[in-house]
């Protein structure tokens, strides 16, 4: 960290210094490398060839590239139908809704279907955890789907076997169950928020009674659940109105980026912050947190406290707004901060919210309700209903219930319907070592995974969009899970494994329609039924408020433990922002998407404090081994600016054994360190240096755009005084001053990004590599700077490391006017379009990459090799029809999805009229939870594109270079409290 | 020599060779529509149903076959493979005669709707028994019409006509034509390349 100095940065215009990662704050040798040349890392190709050889194999290639053209097309089929389904007609796609099951809620989805292929996810405006918008894990799944490696059949042991030899067996297990009432009969799932499901469970323990229904998974609510009971006696869901909120504290929690509700509440939330048309009003979030998150990047103002002192915090913001609490007196900055913080939540009674994050304990959460209690805010801004899932329940001990039951041979029948708790279950219950003593154990899954490996019976599931089911959003709004295509292998759902165990053959079809008609029958069932499955909700479903006592259970609680740093580390296990818990670990898409923050892909790691790793003496990349209470797990160091000192956070759902050819072998398992009593945080943590280091595949330093005001920020006061503050950064050429002008007399396409609405989110990078059919490259080309995603979110940070500001920047192709790509390609492969596109052409390039050479924002990207996977058939499936599928040697970039214009341009000709506003959408776009991204015509002045562009905040990135981007950006406002003037505070522990 | 070996390279990749322009195409079913279009009569439109709507002109199902087959020649040796796929439920697997290269994405709807005939492209199937490829299909040939898109335009009445002359005045009427149905025929690469 020597030479650490933000001022040492260079600003030509006076701007604040922005950096993207420590390597620039150091002024590394790494960051020069990265900064001087486009890819530092290239193999030496050619060895030894002096210019005669060079030359002589060049001409060669060349007259055989001459050659290649005469090559004539090979003779092609068309197959029509014998007879023609209704409504499918070849090359029209069809959007259905269905909707996609994770972590205990759905969220609603239209999915593109190209003659009976899924092969786009996009959100269903009419559902409410979606509003249009998808999260990465929707955007990715129709991956999961077409994935190779999934698993295709039935398998006793190492023996393929079939469906009906399961039933078999399994019929003859549950009649020797049904004598003694199904004692020994045990069925695991993940959380359960399918109503069909649910009904099928009770039904199963209807006729066994004595058999038991467990759920598990790793990131289950258990926290909410154990706060609510704590707090009100009951079990209840919360839901927020971020929209109705003018301040927010976030006590550790994620709502941004974690939950069933998170695209609704990043809607919510910016939709509270969006300073546009006049604006000059907007709402505060305060964060406090050990590990920097998507949220906390959004706070305004930001406290970086570690997890175990977060319980102190709530109850002194607890007891400063009125609750009866003893209030743990809190050390020098963390106090004045809550000061301020508790003063201006209780200026805006019934107009805030306090929301605990799922990785705090139960203390927290029921605090977190006590004061909005006394904030008034319930009612308003926060609305209790009853849950939404099949059966609340506190997973963990309801899992060591179980494995005591397995220890005890009590269990002789197993059915696994999901999950894989082999590898994801808190490892002091050594899971694996119980199903040792099952009988017969079966497990259900997408994958022959860890779990499956250890059960007799492994049995293939239908993916999502296979197969019939039902879910509850956040809010209880029901919605029918409708396939989109016939399940590829012979697979089956949970609730066709459920009614194997009733004794029953239907299809999944049949028992969630027959759910649904005992819910809803009468004589327009049909008309009910088709509207459900058209809108993607089924009406009149959302749960209605309910108004809960809060106990008085703040004045009872145990008194708080020390504040005082005692010197030793945390140890804290998060979600993975990209693979979650694991599940998503065999998706290239999920694994080669920089994490959000760290932008590191294919790996976890361990996440420091700078001042951690200093005085540890670890720099990134050093192999350390954590050892928890004589638990050991290895890993590489990531310093990352934000974190609480005295935290070391690990991201579970790595370290996979048999994740498949993606999945397997990726970082390293923090699984293996997690135990029951402390699933969450564990205390006293020791981190000891390896003398090992590891190469990761971090992006943060690719495509830099070094010290030239990209970035641009203010504060509201700031803002409201100089409204155009971000125009008067450095100097932008006149329109004349270019010899090369150029009139755009129809359409000029162009994008405004505004960056006060980014979230840093991924979607829209997962949502562009879906719709471009862009190829996966893998760790060791993503090290030398070849990642293929046309979308990069950049992060960049401003301030001391120890709390930084974090600002997101979408960038992609900014479609420049004068493009100074086009005038170095040679052979007139990049060429501009009369509608201001920047267009690629893919047939005439040759690789010279001369162009992204010369592209200053480093939007280009390269095909060194043959990256798109051709030989798996399964996943020829997904590629999108409408684009090009590039192989080797071209060069290629974000389009502004010509493929949409294109199609509305061509819509609106045959109509005789314009396109209209708003008609084309990017896939980008159409991700984004939070409207950041908008594109249009910015010839007509009405569109939203031009308003946007008017605005005072709309800046164009390296816009003193006179390329005239047709992107361009608004500039972020943040809102600090004034009493807290000096910006984000740091905090000693 | 190398200008030699250039020009014959060039002739070679615009012969019929290459380009497959004016090769009559063998099918599984000797259909002709010489006999469907010439004599019987029969639309463009009634097989190739989605032309005036999307990017395909649709190739007809088995199904559009039978509509008439299973009354007329309905023993015929020639259509056996139609009734085998009607009994198989397999389809029939035609050999795909105007075969654009996959980068490229061409509409047949835009084209119908701006006043281009069927004839413009590709010929007088009406008088082809076996069918063949009209033009080379090369981008040159794209060109040359979205150039002048005046010389080969005509009244939306008569796209489907096979015999429509071009009037003497072609190119006043194109021009007309050109303004009143706002036709635009791009040229920028975007159009056709993604």
């Amino acid at each position: 960290m020597e030479g650490r100095d933000p001022t040492a940065l260079q600003r030509p215009h006076g701007g604040r210094a922005y950096w993207r990662g420590l390597e620039e704050l150091a002024q590394s040798e790494e960051f020069f490398a990265w900064l001087r040349a486009e890819f530092p890392r290239q193999a030496q190709l050619l060895d030894h060839v002096d210019r005669r050889q060079f030359l002589k194999l060049m001409g060669a290639s060349l007259a055989l590239a001459g050659l290649g053209a005469c090559t004539r097309q090979p003779t092609e089929e068309v197959v029509p139908y014998v007879k023609p389904p209704e409504e499918i007609v070849p090359g029209e796609p069809l959007y259905f809704a269905t909707a996609m099951p994770l972590g205990g809620t759905v969220t609603g989805l239209l999915v593109e279907s190209h003659e009976g292929r899924p092969t786009k996810v996009e959100g269903n405006p009419q559902h409410p955890a979606s509003l249009g918008a998808t999260d990465p894990w929707a955007q990715a799944s129709v991956l999961t789907l077409y994935d190779p490696d999934r698993s295709q059949v039935v398998r006793r042991v190492d023996e393929i076997l079939t469906w009906e030899a399961f039933s078999l067996a399994l019929a003859a297990a549950l009649e020797a169950q049904a004598e003694r009432g199904g004692a020994g009969l045990r069925i695991l799932t993940e959380t359960v928020s399918s109503p069909t499901l649910g009904a099928q469970l009770a039904a199963l323990l209807e006729r066994f009674p004595q058999a038991r229904w467990h759920q598990y998974e790793p990131l289950a609510a258990d926290n909410a659940v154990a706060g609510a009971r704590l707090a009100f006696g009951t079990d209840v869901n919360t839901v927020y109105r971020f929209d109705q909120a003018d301040v927010v504290l976030s006590l550790d929690a994620d709502f941004l980026s974690c939950g069933g509700a998170h695209l609704r509440y990043s809607r919510d939330f910016v939709a509270r912050r969006r300073l546009v048309d006049g604006a000059r009003d907007m709402n505060r979030l305060y964060v406090v947190e050990s590990t920097p998150s998507n949220t906390g990047v959004k706070a305004d103002e930001r406290l970086a406290l570690r997890a175990s002192r977060i319980p102190a915090f709530a109850r002194a913001v607890a007891a400063a707004v009125g609750v009866q609490v003893a209030a743990p007196s809190l050390g020098g900055d963390a106090a004045s901060w809550l000061a301020a913080v508790a003063r201006d939540l209780q200026s805006r009674r019934g107009r805030s919210i306090v929301i605990a994050g799922d990785q705090q304990p139960p203390e927290v959460h029921a605090l977190a309700h006590a004061i909005n209690q006394a904030l008034g805010n319930v009612g308003r801004t926060v609305v209790y209903t009853d849950p939404v899932v099949a059966r609340p329940e506190l997973q963990l001990p309801s899992l060591r219930e179980l494995v005591a039951d397995m220890r005890a041979g009590n269990v002789e029948v197993l059915l696994m319907l999901g999950g894989n708790p082999v590898y994801d279950a808190p490892v002091d219950l050594d899971f694996a070592g119980a199903l040792d003593k099952v009988p017969m154990r079966a497990h259900l899954g997408l994958f022959d995974d860890e779990t499956s490996a250890l059960c007799q019976w492994h049995l293939p599931e239908s993916h999502y969009l296979e197969s019939w089911s039902d879910g509850r959003a956040f809010d209880g709004t029901a919605s029918i899970v409708q396939p989109l295509i016939a399940p590829l292998y012979d697979t089956r759902s949970a609730h066709e494994v459920l009614a194997m165990c009733l004794g029953q053959r239907p299809r999944g079809y049949d028992v969630v329609r027959e759910f649904w008609r005992r819910e809803r029958g009468g004589a327009d069932f049909e008309r009910f039924w088709g509207r459900s499955l058209n809108d993607g909700v089924v009406a009149d479903t959302a749960a209605a408020p309910k108004s809960v006592a809060l106990r008085p259970f703040a004045a009872t609680l145990p008194p708080s433990p020390d504040a005082e740093d005692d010197g030793t580390l945390e140890l804290l296990f998060r979600p993975d922002p990209t693979v979650l818990d694991g599940r998503f670990s065999n998706n290239g898409w999920l694994q080669e998407l920089p994490k959000p923050l760290t932008k590191i892909t294919w790996d976890n790691t361990v996440q420091l404090a700078p001042g951690t790793a200093q005085r540890l003496g670890v720099a990134n990349g050093d192999v350390v081994e954590l050892d928890l209470a004589g638990r050991r797990v290895r890993g590489p160091v990531w310093i990352t600016p934000g974190q609480a000192d005295g935290s070391v956070t690990v991201a579970l759902g790595y370290g996979r054994t048999r994740a498949g050819r993606v999945g397997s072998g990726n970082g390293f398992n923090a699984y293996l360190l997690r135990t029951l009593e402390a699933p969450d945080a564990a205390s006293g943590v020791v981190v000891e240096r390896t003398g090992e280091t590891y190469a990761l595949a971090c992006t943060q330093l690719h495509g830099l755009l070094e010290g030239r005001d990209i970035v641009r920020a203010a504060t509201l006061d700031e803002y409201r005084e100089h409204p155009d503050f971000a125009q008067h950064v450095g100097h932008v050429p006149a329109r004349d001053e270019t010899m090369y002008d150029w009139e755009y007399a129809g359409y000029a396409w162009g994008m405004a990004v505004d960056m006060q609405a980014c979230v840093g989110c991924n979607a829209c990078v997962v949502a562009c590599v879906a719709e471009n059919n862009i190829a996966v490259v893998g760790k060791d080309q993503v090290m030398r700077g070849r990642e293929m995603q046309w979308l990069r979110i950049d992060r960049y940070y401003a301030g001391e490391p120890e709390n930084p500001e974090t600002v997101y920047q979408p960038m992609f192709c900014q479609h420049c006017e004068l493009a100074p790509c086009e005038v170095v390609c040679p052979v007139n492969a990049t060429v501009h379009d009369d509608e201001g596109l920047n267009v690629m052409v893919y047939n005439r390039c040759v690789g010279t990459r001369y162009c992204s050479n010369n592209c200053p924002y480093k939007v280009r990207r390269f095909n060194f090799y043959r990256y798109t996977n051709y030989s798996d058939a399964s996943l020829a499936l997904q590629r999108n029809p409408d684009v090009t599928v590039r192989s080797r040697g071209v060069m290629e970039k974000c389009t502004y999805c010509i493929q949409r214009i294109n199609h509305a341009r061509i819509e609106a000709k045959k109509e005789g009229r314009k396109v209209r506003d708003g008609e084309i959408v990017t896939a980008c776009q159409q991700a984004c939870p939070t409207d950041a991204l908008v594109f249009g015509d910015v010839n007509d002045p009405s569109s939203r594109v031009s308003k946007l562009k008017k605005e005072g905040r709309n800046y164009s990135v390296l816009g003193d270079v006179n390329t005239r981007p047709r992107t361009t950006y608004l500039a972020v406002v943040r809102n600090p409290n004034p009493e807290l003037a000096g910006g984000p505070q740091e905090t000693g522990a | 020599m190398i200008a030699a070996l250039v020009y014959a390279l060039a002739l070679i990749n615009r012969s019929p060779y290459v380009t497959r322009q004016g090769v009559a195409r063998e099918q599984p079913v000797q259909f002709s529509h010489k006999h469907h279009v010439g004599e019987l009569g029969i639309d463009c439109r009634y097989c190739h149903t989605t032309v005036e709507k999307l990017a395909y002109a649709g190739m007809p199902a088995t199904k559009t076959c039978m509509n008439c087959h299973s009354q007329i020649w309905a023993t015929s040796d020639f259509l056996e493979p139609v009734r085998e796929s009607w009994r198989t439920d397999e389809s029939i697997r035609w050999v795909k005669v105007y075969d654009l290269p996959e980068y490229v994405y061409f509409n047949h709807s835009i084209h119908v709707s701006k006043g281009v005939g069927c004839a413009s492209c590709h010929g007088r199937v009406d008088l082809m028994n076996a069918l063949w490829q009209q033009p080379t299909l090369q981008m040159e040939w794209c060109l040359e019409c979205h150039r002048a898109p005046e010389r080969h335009l005509r009244p939306r009445q008569f796209i489907f006509s096979m015999d429509y002359q071009q009037p003497a005045d072609q190119i006043a009427l194109g021009e007309k034509l050109k303004k009143e149905y706002d036709v635009e025929a791009r040229v920028q690469c975007s159009a056709c390349h993604r």
